[in-house]
């Protein structure tokens, strides 16, 4: 399974997780994320996973996104971590991801984004 | 039934930090050798009560851990709120002396963590005959910023939230999540823009780069130990720094990050002990 198809199963990894849907209840975005080359456009409400769709969308606005390159995403969803590739600041600090646009609901519900990037490491490791 | 009761007593202290009058907290626990404990940016002294509640600590060392002016249960200056709060190179160096003196504690060990760590390098530096010993813990003489603390301090972000989100990912995924939550606990109650102050003196004014070489461990011998998932003073940060001090000890500590002491006490004890034992085993000058 690449990083991509992984990350695609995030809908069902969500709604998995009743704490995490109660702690994004305040929560309504869209934004995007990239999963190395392919991008996935995310509808947030209410702390739920409205939409994700994957691939280009033309003219598609976004209020922020996260970029990975796949090599970033494999290391972090991994079960157990390694040093340096274990968060999402720790990724950005060492090139391996970016934030752009409008940081704001981001870092008001920053905890819920980290834990929200992070639900593929529950899914079997890949091979 | 008896109550259940931790060793730790919490007591205020008053003193002057640079002629400003302090109403400082503490907690202690122990005999024998003061052990002085600065916790790091934006939290308090509860990140030592692991420590505090050891016997095979305090057994030898009397263990004492104070919230930093503006901090836990310290009360905030006369006239705080009139004023940004800012920690600086001389404000923390100065206030771990009035601690250290008004206390009336003989050449105390001080063990620091993050900005805690960072100040002790500044006490090698500049006041290493006051100490016995100095261990500085999640440590280095400059670290890169990974984000920007003008998130910590506004109206439409809840500070101690995003305080807690960001130093989350500093904590090792191996440790316990009742510990990892705890730690992140003491972050949610900071008061409105003290971890931004902290960082102040970490991120601008406390650039410990040159002067780090200056450190005689002849006069005071120097301990640093970093857990290898701090990404914020990376364990290359650590031993960079450590490579410029003849004589200084230095260990890289495995799966723990960069609150040793309370996101994983049981880990963290596996590596202090031992530094403990050294330092207990000097002879007093």
């Amino acid at each position: 399974m690449t990083p991509a198809d992984r990350f695609a199963k995030l809908p069902e990894l969500l709604a998995d997780d009743g704490d995490l849907l109660r702690r994004g209840r305040w929560l309504n975005v869209e934004c995007r994320v990239d999963i190395g080359p392919e991008p996935f456009h995310l509808t947030l409400r209410e702390g739920t996973l409205a939409a994700l769709d994957r691939g280009p969308r033309l003219m598609r606005s976004t209020v922020f996104t996260i970029r990975g390159t796949d090599e970033a995403w494999r290391h972090h969803w991994q079960r157990m971590p390694e040093p340096g590739w274990h968060d999402l600041f720790a990724l950005t600090k060492r090139g391996a991801a970016s934030l752009e646009g409008d940081l704001r609901p981001l870092l008001q519900n920053l905890q819920y984004f980290k834990d929200l990037l992070a639900l593929p490491r529950r899914l079997p490791e890949a091979s | 039934m008896a109550p259940v009761l931790d060793p730790m007593v919490g007591r205020y202290v008053r003193l002057d930090i640079d002629g400003t009058p302090h109403r400082i907290y503490f907690e202690e626990a122990g005999e024998g050798i003061p052990l002085v404990c600065l916790h790091t940016a934006g939290a308090d002294n509860r990140q030592f009560r692991h420590l505090l509640a050891d016997p095979a600590i305090t057994s030898r060392y009397r263990v004492l851990a104070f919230d930093m002016p503006w901090h836990g249960k310290s009360t905030p200056p006369t006239g705080w709120e009139k004023t940004e709060y800012r920690l600086t190179t001389a404000s923390y160096t100065a206030a771990i002396r009035a601690f250290c003196q008004a206390m009336e504690l003989d050449r105390p060990v001080v063990m620091g963590c993050s900005i805690g760590g960072r100040i002790v390098l500044n006490l090698a530096i500049a006041h290493a005959a006051e100490f016995r010993a100095l261990v500085a813990l999640e440590a280095a003489d400059f670290q890169q910023p990974w984000y920007d603390t003008a998130w910590l301090h506004r109206p439409d972000v809840h500070g101690g939230e995003v305080c807690a989100a960001l130093i989350s990912g500093l904590i090792a995924p191996q440790s316990p999540p009742v510990s990892r939550h705890e730690t992140l606990w003491m972050y949610m109650q900071g008061g409105p823009g003290i971890f931004k102050g902290d960082l102040y003196f970490y991120r601008v004014d406390g650039d410990l780069r040159e002067k780090v070489k200056s450190i005689d461990t002849s006069i005071c011998p120097l301990y640093l130990l970093t857990g290898e998932y701090d990404f914020s003073c990376t364990a290359e940060d650590t031993l960079r720094t450590a490579a410029q001090i003849p004589g200084a000890e230095v260990q890289v500590m495995k799966e723990l990050g960069h609150f040793p002491m309370s996101e994983n006490p049981a880990k963290f004890r596996e590596y202090i002990l031992p530094v403990l034992e050294k330092i207990a085993a000097i002879p007093p000058s």
